[in-house]
């Protein structure tokens, strides 16, 4: 027989306590599990069903009707411009951010997350009033430069800036804070420059958060709608477009973009996903 | 990464670069709208957001944002804990789930609001109206802002040390005390930064409360989507009035956010420190 020295109660075993029923475990499990499927899941699969319901060729005719084919062109290309700028920039100020210290650097640290607290229709509103035709600058560009700023593409890009800029700050900024100084003091010691150290000992470690941040901004601005609906009502970028078919009670074609719209949504957050499994594995 | 100060011309030259471009890109817009709303002063700002149908649109978006935030943060807690402390199967689709309103474009979501529950819809209700009216309103609100809890609060609980809790439940704690007394004040600070986000981003949706809330001025229509109606109406005033006001509210929730951030960091320090 077993003596317990300190209690004569033998100590709480795993059986015992399993014996009295996990019902809250299950619950918990439960509700967390009803709650998604009914707020996101749900709102996936009627996409799918709706977008694919008369058929392929129903779908396949809505997608290529050229209205639809030009919206998305410009979703993607106007994305892919401002994550490519917005990788840059944004990589630039987390590292200002992390490695130098100046006056007003705690105010800079506050303003990047700017774009998550203000609605995006209020970024439209405010970009008309700094970029539209009747203002200074809008009116430089258009008549002296011959372009406009807004209402094209251009002004969809400023808005995607503005509303993509602390994705791959807020990305980058933590791993650069962990890194280790000792590298990068050695390396420059040894006579590399700052170009250099950036390039190969800096930059490898920060290769799968730049990655991540870009993707994530490239995700959201596949979806803003708020901000260009107010900046360039035309030409229509994918979300403006199917807002208008939504209006219009054009249902199954605002179906076939949303499919498709979702489709590189979900590719891309799989991606990030990955990216970060693999980067912690 | 150790912090410096800067010495060389290429330190200067990286630093203003990123100064210049926040200051164009961030700053000028704000500047814009402060000094275009306020043009005559206070007082046209004051008579244009005091009218009835704009105060109307702030309860609205006041309310709707409340039951918003409310649920998404009792379920996004409990999300957070299913995910992090419990093991089953389909826990990563879960995980992945939570994303997917990050990813989903708002006006997808309003879209697939009125599949469901518009005329002819799957699931129509007889009795409560949810499309074109304040029900629809808050499930887009609640759709839009439903992963920030969750994912503030989840890093939290993964790196906290279990052994408090089991020491408490051990001696006897219930499991809800134990909850309360030991895990809650440890992820308080990420619960409120979490809801401070969902706060924000449920304040300011406008594409998909616009799709299945139709802005009915009076009725549905929230402070985002009055702006986009005063615009088309040309009441100019009235959109920079409810702009500055969002604005202004913008950065009063970035002040929150800044001293939160500060409370997690010492918190996490705290904690570091206590367990180590």
């Amino acid at each position: 027989m077993t003596t317990y020295p300190l209690n004569s109660n033998p100590p709480v075993s795993f059986t015992a306590q399993r014996a009295r029923p996990a019902w809250g475990k299950l619950l918990l499990r439960f509700s967390a599990v009803i709650y998604l499927l009914t707020f996101v899941a749900v709102p996936v699969i009627v996409v799918n069903v709706e977008g694919l319901r008369s058929g392929l060729d129903a779908f396949l005719a809505d997608l290529t009707r050229p209205a639809a084919m030009n919206a998305i062109w410009l979703t993607l290309w106007t994305s892919a411009v401002m994550t490519v700028i917005n990788v840059v920039m944004g990589t630039l100020t987390a590292y200002v951010l992390v490695v130098y210290r100046f006056p007003g650097k705690d105010i800079l640290n506050t303003l990047v997350d700017l774009p998550f607290a203000i609605p995006t229709l209020v970024t439209g509103v405010m970009l008309v009033l700094l970029y539209g035709p009747q203002t200074a600058i809008g009116g430089f560009f258009q008549n002296q430069l011959g372009f406009k700023l807004l209402f094209a593409p251009p002004g969809i890009i400023i808005a995607l800036l503005f509303v993509g800029y602390p994705f791959v700050i807020r990305a980058v900024q933590p791993v650069l804070l962990t890194l280790e100084p000792n590298q990068q003091e050695a390396a420059q010691t040894i006579g590399a420059s700052d170009w250099y150290t950036f390039r190969r000992v800096i930059l490898p470690a920060i290769r799968p958060a730049v990655v991540t941040g870009g993707l994530l901004s490239f995700a959201r601005a596949l979806g803003e709608f708020g901000a260009i609906i107010i900046v360039a009502q035309r030409p229509q970028v994918a979300t403006v477009y199917l807002y208008s078919q939504v209006e219009a009670g054009e249902m199954q074609a605002a179906s076939a973009v949303s499919v498709v719209l979702l489709l590189i949504a979900f590719i891309i957050t799989l991606s990030v996903d990955l990216v970060e499994s693999r980067h912690h594995a | 990464m150790r912090e410096i100060r800067p010495h060389k011309p290429l330190h200067f030259l990286i630093l203003g670069i990123a100064l210049v471009y926040v200051a164009v890109l961030l700053l000028a817009p704000i500047v814009s709208i402060i000094q275009r709303a306020l043009e005559n002063g206070f007082e046209p700002v004051i008579t244009s957001l005091s009218e009835p149908n704009v105060i109307h649109a702030l309860q609205v978006t006041f309310l709707m944002t409340l039951g918003a935030v409310l649920l998404n943060t009792v379920f996004g807690i409990i999300i957070a804990w299913v995910l992090t402390r419990q093991r089953f199967r389909g826990r990563r689709i879960l995980n992945i789930l939570v994303d997917i309103p990050f990813v989903f474009s708002p006006v997808i979501a309003g879209y697939t609001l009125i599949v469901l529950f518009g005329r002819s819809g799957w699931l129509t209700p007889t009795t409560i109206p949810i499309v074109f009216a304040l029900p629809g309103v808050m499930l887009a609100k609640t759709f839009v802002s439903l992963p920030f809890v969750t994912r503030e609060v989840g890093p939290v609980l993964a790196t906290l040390d279990t052994e408090p809790e089991q020491a408490a439940y051990t001696m006897g704690a219930s499991q809800w005390t134990t909850f309360r007394r030991i895990v809650l004040p440890n992820i308080w600070p990420g619960i409120m930064y979490g809801v401070v986000l969902t706060l924000a981003r449920a304040l300011g949706e406008f594409g998909a409360v616009s799709v299945v809330g139709g802005g009915i001025e009076g009725k549905t229509e929230t402070a985002t989507m009055f702006v986009f109606r005063a615009l088309n109406d040309r009441n100019d005033i009235g959109a920079y009035s409810m702009s500055l006001l969002l604005g202004v509210t913008a950065i009063i929730v970035l002040i929150v956010m800044r001293l939160l951030r500060r409370s997690v960091v010492r918190e996490q320090a705290a904690y570091v420190n206590h367990s180590g």
